[in-house]
């Protein structure tokens, strides 16, 4: 077997090579489905109804889809920039407990703000765009001082956030009423994102994703700090021969990832939980890769990637429940559509020849 | 049948380009065939077919008369045809012994026999006259060196059909004579030679027959004895090729624009470090730096352009001295031209218009508040396409689908479209066919006219002596007096690109 | 201090030492086997966890330890054939495949978890490998045997890399795959086969936690080791000795901070103890890294015949 480039890429084949995608994703977790011994077709008939069939639903799939665009973003500006960023999740954490640290350190003793609402809540903000971004530096100076790979570090880095949030909320943030569970005190109300629908979870942290998903097609596509990105993503050498700064470069593509990943943290605490546990993530920074993956590294394709994994995983909450499958067949159906979206892709640009 | 190696009616396309169109050749035993084209005509392909490397389209190969299984290397080797790659396929943190031996033993053996390989190989440097130390790393050898552990590679497998693929280009004239007898010694001991270039001169010194390649098509095939060099030139390009013309005299100002004093510099990339190397370049006209890659020149370029810093001495431009870093160097508008366009000249995946402007996407034409004007940009391409004849599909496209000669246009239109007073140039015309080096030639000469000072790297003499005023000779890092072009010979030269003294090379002609 | 000193003629805890740095010489290796060959393969993470499932669950259904262990390594040597098709015969990104082959390896092997025992209050038990007391040496005598197998392969994989023909031709294909298929090697053969036989030994590494460290299936067992060996195969600037030499650094200092929580008795957060071998991974690749002479052709995809 062996592959030659395709001089000509026809208009329908990335369609049916996406199309050809879905039917292997469905495929395989059809095959898990049987294997768990239920019915496929109700299986399918039951992530769906579960993800999009009511309105309830489909808030339930937007409110998870919130912090997955973020770090989808995360992962797609920096992979875009060739930093290769796997540390979304401890910089998710990081961003959720640096909001929480703000809304304390901004609270007076009788519980009231110190401030003016309006600036509290972007201070908040901003305490958690940091606070991602800082862990992220961390691991980027080290590749552009000393040349450490960043994929091992920033992976470490997960871990020693997560034990630095366990550490803080065993300490100073430590909520005293939630009776010795590791659990952060609840932010003050006004600070919290305000919900779009009633009796609904989702949040105003939403439309600030989907603003950023926006901004960031432009910068990447329309700005100088764009063009070199990608031409520092490209080929470091040639864009340093242009004149750009590929150092300088790298560390702005840390800093708005990294940041990108913190605001995932602080929309999840101030959009749904109110405080931070060890558990409030579920692999959102890790699911941010693939989501960048499957949307070819584009923003804009970053809020439907995001939406069809939140989907998902909604989606088999509620099918587990009513037709008994592990809810682990939404990561498995995630890991499948990953490695078959790669495939198709990559199946459009060259054609396989067995011989 | 006395026939080595018999290629019939080979035929390979890649994509709409057909690389190879019906070709058919055969090889005698005991002789050197020398397969000429310009770069592109599909010798590469031609050969790559032969060892394996590509499978043709259609068409077989004999060798000794068997057919040989296509897409295979290990046929290949079996059969004893060896080959030296242009590239060369060594590894660099390996021995000469491992990439001697490499592959030589079945996979599942438990034990390597290091010791009779190493007596093999000795025995083989010995006989051949091709001096090597087994146990240097890849690394650290010479161009020249590794050439020879190319030769040893096939000579350890038993080859008895030789392939070179442009074996000279990286060779000084002296290592071109040295290999040219270690060849002759191969073919007076039964090997069969094919002998790839497109340098006519080595083609009629060293081979026993000529094929010419144009375009995929063999065009001339005969006995070296009644070619002539301008019928192999006419025969490679398909038309009437003038002479290579000298520079008209140089018609240099007292304007003094760029200087070096005594710089010094190392690179991790370059092997050797630039020693001492002073040179004053006048405006309008151009200073040519010959020498074998890999002596410490490309480290010279990148110094100027600003890519590499200096340990010690200075650089002047136009009197002040240069802050030695990229953005200062586009500042003063120095047109830099790097050695290698697609992989630092340009980047493969932006478009052609990004690339068109990357180097001063700053600049107040191109974008403003950081924002690009792209449809500025997009302007600017399409004058710099239409004035430096750059062929393309469309400026949208990445520019990796563009020929490394339109790459090369585009590259020079951008840099040369700027008005420079200084132009940096590293083998601008390597690996180009020979419309786009007339064009990029006489570019480079306009110019000079203009009033630009032109700082010309290049490995290739022939366009040395075509282009420079002034020649001065690059070998081991240090750089010699730039001389007037007239004052060199091709015996002088060559003497200092082998790092002789100058000394030296005036008592060998005395 | 003086704690530290006592630590080190402690025979209990170089006993530990050895157990932890166990499965982490077993992955390291897998490691370096394919990034000899010049593939990265981020698949670890999830290749160990699959291990370690299937090797348990072999076990479970009643196949003897070390049918469990040969499982665990043809467990790791599917998923390496994957990782293999994605990035060798096709060209795809390594970083990318081997993220996805981690998530896919560890979504299986939990949801193939909670399809096999739908509602289990404690995870199942299996009786563990023994310790092997028969034999004469002090503190491997507290060892299973699995330990030794790890231990033996360190010397063995020496002699393959740098006495075979087959190891040459591996070291080979990492630094210049155009040099190997040169001399009529395929490359992608070479390089399938050490991504495979390297999966299989992170999929040994997965069994050791099941099959001898504990004696039953957690989620989250893994716990970041396979990472931990991708960080330490630079450490060890890709050879095995290095390799054993830095997994028992790594298990010390683990082993060195378990046993400086319980005894100093909460004056520090234990977070920090825990935090430290993660620290110390990036400290170490830190201070190897300018000289970290990484493989030429690690994660260059190879395609032949284009151009």
């Amino acid at each position: 077997m062996r592959l030659e480039a395709r001089t000509a890429v026809s208009r329908i084949a990335p369609l049916i090579s996406g199309l050809g995608a879905i039917l292997f994703t469905l495929a395989v977790s059809g095959a898990l489905v049987l294997w768990a011994k239920a019915d496929v077709v109700s299986a399918y008939v039951a992530i769906y109804e579960g993800a999009l069939g009511s309105r309830f639903a489909i808030t339930e799939t937007l409110t998870r889809a919130t912090p997955l665009m973020l770090t989808g973003l995360a992962a797609a500006i920096a992979f875009r920039a060739r930093l290769y960023n796997i540390g979304a999740e401890g910089q998710l954490y990081m961003g959720a407990i640096a909001a929480v640290a703000a809304s304390v350190a901004m609270t007076n003793e009788a519980g009231e703000l110190a401030l003016p609402t309006s600036m509290a809540f972007a201070l908040m903000i901003l305490a958690g765009a940091l606070a991602g971004a800082a862990l992220l530096i961390v691991p980027t100076l080290l590749k552009t001082r000393f040349k450490v790979d960043e994929v091992v570090t920033t992976l470490l880095l997960n871990f020693i956030a997560l034990l630095f949030v366990s550490m803080l909320l065993d300490g100073a943030l430590k909520d005293p009423a939630a009776m010795g569970w590791p659990q952060s005190p609840t932010l003050p109300s006004e600070l919290e994102f305000s919900k779009l629908i009633e009796r609904a979870r989702v949040h105003t942290g939403l439309f600030m994703a989907v603003a950023l998903a926006i901004v960031l097609s432009f910068v990447i596509r329309y700005t100088r700090f764009g063009l070199a990105m990608r031409a520092v993503g490209a080929n470091d050498r040639a864009a340093a021969f242009a004149g750009i700064g590929v150092n300088a470069t790298l560390v702005k593509v840390a800093l708005i990832s990294g940041a990108l990943a913190g605001l995932a943290g602080v929309g999840e605490v101030a959009g749904r939980t109110g405080y931070v546990t060890l558990d409030m993530s579920p692999g959102y920074g890790y699911s941010g890769i693939v989501i960048a993956m499957l949307a070819g590294l584009s923003p804009i394709g970053v809020i439907f990637a995001a939406i069809f994994v939140g989907g998902t995983i909604v989606g088999a909450d509620a099918m587990s429940r009513s037709v008994n499958v592990p809810t682990y067949i939404a990561d498995v159906i995630v890991a499948t559509a990953l490695i078959a979206v790669l495939v198709a892709g990559l199946l459009t640009k060259y054609r396989v020849r067995w011989k | 049948m006395n026939a080595a190696l018999t290629l019939s009616n080979i035929t390979k396309r890649f994509g709409d380009l057909v690389a190879n169109d019906d070709v058919s050749l055969s090889l005698d035993k005991g002789e050197v065939l020398a397969l000429l084209g310009e770069n592109g005509a599909g010798k590469s392909t031609l050969m790559n077919i032969l060892f394996g490397h590509y499978i043709p389209d259609s068409g077989s190969i004999h060798v000794f008369g068997e057919p040989l299984t296509p897409g295979d290397p290990r046929a290949a080797i079996a059969r004893g045809v060896g080959m030296v790659h242009q590239h060369f396929t060594l590894a660099d943190n390996l021995s000469v012994l491992d990439n001697v031996t490499l592959g030589t033993e079945s996979l599942l053996s438990l034990r390597a026999s290091r010791a009779q390989a190493t007596a093999t190989l000795q025995a083989l440097s010995q006989r051949f006259g091709l001096q090597i130390d087994p146990y240097a790393l890849v690394r650290t050898l010479s161009v020249g060196e590794k050439q020879r552990v190319e030769i040893l590679k096939a000579l350890y497998r038993g080859a008895k059909i030789l392939i070179l693929d442009e074996p000279t280009s990286v060779l000084t004239p002296q290592e071109v004579a040295q290999l040219f007898a270690t060849l002759k010694q191969l073919v007076a001991e039964g090997l069969s030679i094919v002998f790839i270039s497109h340098k006519l001169d080595e083609v009629l010194a060293i081979s026993h027959r000529i094929a010419v390649l144009r375009s995929g098509k063999l065009v001339f095939e005969g006995n070296t004895s009644d070619a002539t060099k301008a019928m192999l030139a006419q025969a490679m390009v398909g038309r009437d090729v003038e002479p290579i013309q000298r520079r008209e005299a140089s018609h240099a100002s007292a304007d003094v624009v760029l200087k070096l004093d005594a710089v010094c510099a190392t690179s991790v990339e370059s092997r050797v470090a630039l020693r001492d190397a002073s040179l004053e370049i006048y405006a309008g006209e151009i200073v040519a730096i010959a020498g074998v890659s890999g002596n410490g020149q490309t480290l010279l370029a990148d110094v100027v352009c600003g890519v590499s810093q200096v340990t010690s001495g200075e650089v002047k431009f136009k009197g002040k001295p240069m802050a030695l870093n990229v953005r200062e160097a586009i500042a003063h508008g120095i047109a830099r031209i790097p050695e290698d366009r697609q992989h630092v000249g340009s980047v493969a995946d932006l478009s052609v218009w990004e690339n068109a402007v990357l180097p001063r996407a700053g600049d107040v034409r191109f974008s403003r508040w950081g924002v690009l004007n792209a449809r500025a940009a997009r302007a600017h391409t399409n004058e710099l396409v239409h004035a430096y004849d750059v062929r393309l599909a469309s400026i949208e496209h990445p520019i990796r689908k563009l020929s490394g000669g339109n790459i090369q246009k585009l590259i020079l239109g951008r840099e040369l479209s700027e008005a420079p007073e200084l132009i940096v140039a590293a083998q601008p015309t390597w690996g180009l066919d020979v419309g786009a080096v007339a064009f990029i030639h006489s570019q480079l000469r306009d110019a000079a006219a203009r009033g630009a000072a032109v700082l010309l790297i290049s490995e290739d003499l022939d366009e040395v002596f075509a282009l420079a005023d002034r020649i001065a000779v690059m070998s081991k890092g240090c750089l010699s007096e730039a001389r007037a072009a007239e004052a060199w010979t091709m015996q002088s030269i060559g003497l200092a690109m082998a790092g002789e003294s100058d000394a030296r090379s005036e008592r060998h002609a005395a | 201090m003086n704690e530290f000193l006592s630590l080190l003629i402690d025979h209990e805890f170089w006993v530990a030492v050895l157990r932890i740095a166990t499965p982490l010489i077993f992955g390291t290796l897998g490691v370096l086997l394919c990034e000899r060959a010049g593939v990265l393969n981020l698949g670890i993470e999830g290749i160990m966890v699959a291990g370690a499932f299937i090797g348990w669950l072999t076990v479970y259904s009643g196949a003897g330890l070390w049918f469990g262990v040969l499982a665990a390594a043809l467990a790791g040597a599917v998923f390496g054939a994957l990782h293999a098709l994605l990035v060798v015969r096709l060209p795809l990104s390594q970083h990318v495949a081997g993220l996805g082959i981690t998530l896919f390896a560890t979504s299986i092997s939990y949801f193939a978890y909670r399809v096999i025992f739908p509602k289990v209050d404690s995870p199942p038990k299996i009786q563990a490998f023994d310790d092997m007391s028969w034999l004469p040496i002090p503190i491997l005598s507290e060892q299973t045997p699995l330990t030794l197998v790890a231990m033996s392969l360190v010397p063995a994989l020496w002699y393959l890399l740098y006495r075979t023909p087959l190891g040459l031709a591996l070291r080979a294909v990492g630094e210049s795959p155009q040099a190997v298929e040169a001399q009529g090697i395929n490359v992608v053969r070479l390089r399938t086969g050490a991504v495979i036989a390297g999966s299989a030994l992170m999929g040994v590494a997965g069994s050791f936690l099941t099959l001898a460290a504990f004696n039953s299936f957690f989620f989250n067992m893994v716990n970041g080791r396979g990472w931990i060996c991708v960080a330490l195969i630079v450490f060890a600037s890709w050879r095995p000795g290095k390799a054993l030499i830095g997994a028992l650094l790594f298990a010390f200092f683990d082993a060195a901070q378990l046993r400086l929580q319980q005894s100093s008795g909460g004056v520090l957060p234990y977070q920090l103890y825990l935090m430290l071998p993660y620290v110390l991974s990036i400290v170490a690749l830190v201070l190897v890294a300018r000289k970290a002479a990484y493989p030429q052709a690690l994660m260059q995809p190879y395609v032949k015949g284009t151009r």
